[in-house]
């Protein structure tokens, strides 16, 4: 029996070995494929043992992990609703928005730069620690945009126009944070829901998502740059200035905002026109560009494209295929011109600094655990949208827009201040979208603005850019002009 | 004993120091500290303090231990001195992995805890090791009960069918319950039938083996001999059909066919065996659905459909998912999330040690499993009657079958069936059907060295 018996051990041998095989495919070979695989929440779990790192503004945590005694070991914290919009938040049932999302890998020490800190967490047994995000946000202009918007559904985005760093970002209504990030599932699932469900989309961050907005008379901003780039306009050419105009091909007219015509001349010059932001001339100066130079203007601005800041800003639109009549609509920023405040921003602060636009930024260094700094993004130039000289055409233009202009509300007593105000139609009974942006100091610019107001700021079609839109945005220039 | 012969060195042989016993000793606190660490290394991670129950998971299984080693130095000195140790190892190991599950489903609120009731058997099947060591003192006396334990195997097997008695759990018929206890009947059938097999194929292995044409220079069996692999096989089809588990089925048919060709050396059955086995499988996975459901899980497991499916592939993919999650070295006892894996504690025990321990730690189960394995069947190659040879065989094959058969289905390599991984499960049963095998093989293992020792 004893060859039998060596046959049988030899049986034996080979069907432990397929187990120490099949293991091994499962445990080695693929298992990479297998930890990605959807219906895996392993991965969710292995987040649990990570300690977030903090989002910080200032070296004040406005987000932070805190340990618990459950099973999901730590809980996110936000300090304020104001913050919102940029932070997102951070959910064990509803996943992740907003820089939670956008910069998980920072915050869970999972990017390449936290090579480090992985080798050690191996090594020690002990979980990865996050990476602290240090945001380029100024508290107290994001305070003065939060309560300058009162209980106004909008957003308010600055930026510092020489670096492109964003000092506020504001999307209202905002929400609780903590609601979503609490331990109890049926809690956090109700919250969730609540908020979904909410007419007011407090979840959407208007700054740079959302269902985009129509610009109106902002947008001419980016005809006037078109304008003067083409060689053809300087801010003296003259324009006709019937009290309406019929669209090419149509029945419908244009009027100028009052109905009347734009200084009671024959004529208008352009900087006439965008000072008192009279629709018929660029109607008129729309044409004469024809859509695809102003679209070339629009996109050198960053329309069309996605930039992250980090968080992903949706691509603003400038329509394609357009006859001579919807060209003259997009002209002063209706038909369907579709923009972000984020992207609005952009093309006051490239102005502002002589026609070099920077790349928008959020983060201004990111911290390992133990305090070094391992990434911190320098300032980069995004685009140079127009040349120095139009550039200074346009500040020119602005600062006469708020001085003299229908922007005037925008007015800082002693500081030269550069701004457009817009107005923009949704359909004949629906309330007005309002707008503002600008720059200050117009000479030495340290801010750019861009706020949005839904739903005519409460007051239907009576509201005006000027009236509520240009008030806010001259508390958030004071609030960084004051400091 | 030839050089004692040659030398004149008589006293050699009379054993006063039995030496296996002190390696013995020797590799028992080794496991015992090791099975301390692994509950310590728990209570740390999950609980972050040593709590005083640690000596309520410890302390048992270790004197127990201790109780069968000084009976193995009464009783059978010249016993095997790995064969305990391993047991040991992997009962320990599979109760801390049991009692780590307990304290993650506690936290969540859950009630069916396990832990516990795995100290309880482990103790009692312990004992009934050490039973089997006390009172078999040789196997050999055994053989006169080769038809009882035929009767016993069978009466066993049909248990859970009785009316009233058997229940169904998990889809599979191999429970029988009396009050609030259940126990799968089938894991000690599996040691009278080795007896039974042992015994009968003794006697009848020279007529199952000699007689028959020869055609194309192979033996082909007589119907007559064939009788008995019919009948067997239709036990084994009466199995995967009235008790719904393929696994059972297939340890029975396995076991009885690496045993007959043991005995009569005629690959032939074999072949003929594992044809049959297979066509009847093959027919089953067409006309029975939950065969057919266990085979498609295996054969595409990711697929939407089948792990939606109920009683499709949602376990055996949790499975995976927690094995690749422990990766090369694990995520460490207590690390991991094995809660996550239905029935972890039981039938997918191995993949929650393959999360916590990695594949060094699947590695380290193996070689456990194959060294018992391979002690067992080295009794046989070291004894010298057929009788005991078949016994040790069939007693270690049973191990590795199941073995395979389970962790090969967690694994892929095999469809996934409804047994026990034996020693680590939870489950009273299957720890007492082992432990009592364990029991035999010492015995087995120490009448072994004696008889060449005395040769």
């Amino acid at each position: 029996m004893q060859k039998e018996l060596r046959r049988v051990s030899l049986v034996i041998g080979v069907m432990f070995l397929s187990l120490f095989a099949s293991s091994t495919g499962i445990q080695v070979i693929s298992a990479d494929s297998l930890a990605a695989d959807g219906r895996n929440v392993r991965s969710v779990y292995d987040s649990y043992e990570t300690q977030r790192g903090d989002i910080l503004i200032d070296g004040e945590p406005i987000a932070k992990s805190v340990k618990t005694d459950d099973e999901y070991r730590y809980l996110r914290e936000y300090t304020s609703s104001r913050y919102s919009a940029i932070t997102g938040y951070f959910s064990f049932f509803n996943g992740a928005t907003g820089l939670e999302a956008a910069s998980n890998d920072f915050l869970t020490g999972k990017n390449s730069s936290q090579f480090f800190e992985q080798i050690n967490a191996l090594f020690s047994g002990n979980p990865v620690t996050g990476g602290s995000i240090e945001l380029t946000i100024d508290p107290k202009v994001q305070k003065a945009a939060w309560d300058a918007l009162g209980d106004m559904k909008g957003a308010v985005v600055a930026i510092d126009p020489v670096t492109g760093n964003i000092l506020a970002m504001v999307s209202k209504p905002g929400f609780d944070a903590n609601q979503l990030s609490t331990h109890d599932p049926v809690e956090a699932n109700e919250n969730y829901k609540n908020l979904l469900e909410r007419k007011s989309d407090p979840l959407i961050n208007r700054a740079i998502g959302g269902d985009l907005y129509a610009p109106g008379s902002v947008f001419k901003l980016v005809v006037s740059a078109a304008a003067l780039e083409s060689g053809n306009f300087t801010p003296e050419s003259k324009i006709d200035n019937p009290s309406k105009f019929k669209l090419p091909g149509t029945e419908t007219y244009v009027y100028n905002s009052g109905e009347g015509t734009c200084g009671g001349r024959s004529t208008v010059s352009l900087a006439d026109a965008l000072r008192f932001s009279c629709n018929v001339p660029f109607a008129q100066v729309g044409i004469q560009l024809g859509q695809d130079q102003i679209r070339r203007q629009a996109e050198l601005f960053g329309f069309g494209k996605s930039i992250s800041v980090p968080l992903k800003v949706t691509p603003s639109v400038y329509p394609r295929g357009l006859d001579d009549a919807q060209t003259a609509l997009t002209a002063f920023g209706q038909f369907d011109v579709r923009v972000t405040p984020m992207q609005m921003v952009m093309v006051s602060a490239a102005i502002a600094n002589q026609g070099r636009l920077m790349k928008p930024n959020l983060i201004e260094n990111v911290l390992s655990s133990n305090l070094a700094s391992l990434y911190a993004p320098s300032p980069s130039e995004y685009s140079r949208p127009v040349s120095e000289k139009t550039a200074g055409l346009l500040n020119q233009m602005m600062v006469n827009a708020v001085a003299n202009g229908v922007s005037g509300n925008a007015q800082i007593s002693g500081v030269k201040v550069a701004g457009k105000t817009g107005t923009a139609q949704n359909g004949k009974d629906e309330p007005y979208t309002l707008w503002f942006t600008g720059f200050a100091p117009a000479d030495k610019p340290r801010v750019a603005v861009a706020v949005v107001i839904e739903d005519g700021g409460g007051m239907g079609q009576n509201g005006r850019g000027n009236s509520l839109a240009a008030p806010v945005a001259r508390k958030v220039m004071q609030a960084v002009l004051n400091k | 004993m030839v050089s004692a012969i040659l030398t004149g060195n008589v006293p050699k042989v009379m054993r006063v120091v039995p030496r296996s016993r002190n390696i013995e000793a020797l590799l028992l606190f080794f496991v015992f500290g090791i099975n301390a660490y692994e509950l310590a290394q728990i209570q740390l991670s999950t609980l972050e303090v040593l709590r005083p129950d640690f000596w309520f998971y410890w302390l048992p299984l270790t004197l127990a231990a201790l109780v069968v080693h000084g009976i193995l130095r009464r009783k059978a000195s010249e016993a095997d001195s790995l064969i305990l140790p391993l047991g040991v190892f992997l009962n320990g190991l599979g109760l801390a992995e049991i009692y780590r599950l307990d304290i993650a489903k506690a936290a969540s609120g859950a009630t069916d805890l396990f832990a516990v009731k795995q100290v309880i058997w482990t103790v009692v099947a312990i004992a009934a090791c050490a039973a089997v060591i006390w009172y078999v003192t040789s196997h050999l006396f055994l053989r006169r009960y080769v038809f009882v334990a035929m009767v016993a195997g069978i009466g066993l097997l049909l248990l859970p069918m009785v009316p009233f008695l058997g229940q169904n759990i998990n889809g599979a018929q191999l429970w029988i319950g009396i009050g609030p206890f259940t126990f799968q009947p089938g894991e000690l059938a599996k040691i009278a039938l080795i007896i039974f097999f042992a015994g009968y194929l003794v006697n009848r292995k020279d007529s199952l083996a000699m007689v028959g044409r020869k055609v194309l220079g192979v033996h082909i069996p007589r119907a007559r001999e064939l009788g008995p692999i019919l009948v067997i096989w239709v036990a084994s089809l009466a199995v995967l059909v009235l008790q719904r588990d393929l696994g059972t089925s297939l340890l029975y048919f396995g076991l009885f066919l690496v045993m007959i060709y043991v005995a009569t050396g005629r690959a032939l059955y074999v072949v003929v065996g594992l044809g049959m086995f297979g066509t009847g499988a093959l027919v089953a996975s067409q006309v029975m659905d939950y065969v057919a459901g266990r085979f498609g899980a295996w054969l595409d497991p990711f697929s939407s459909e089948r792990y939606d499916a109920i009683g499709g592939s949602y376990q055996l993919v949790q499975g995976l998912f927690g094995m690749a999650h422990g990766g090369l070295l694990g995520t460490g006892l207590g690390g991991g999330v094995p809660q996550l894996v239905p029935l972890a504690e039981s039938d997918f025990i191995i993949a929650a040690l393959g999360e916590e321990l990695g594949l060094a730690g699947m590695f380290v189960i193996l070689a456990a499993y194959l060294l018992l394995v391979y002690r067992g069947v080295r009794i046989g190659f070291t004894h010298s009657d057929d009788f005991s040879k078949l016994l040790a065989v069939g007693l270690s094959f049973v191990i590795a079958l199941q073995t395979f058969i389970v962790i090969g289905g967690v694994t892929r390599v095999v469809p996934l069936t409804g047994l026990t991984t034996p020693l680590l499960a939870a489950g009273g049963s299957s720890l007492l059907a082992n432990w009592m095998i364990i029991g035999l093989l010492l015995r087995l293992s120490d009448t072994a060295s004696r008889n060449r020792g005395e040769a």
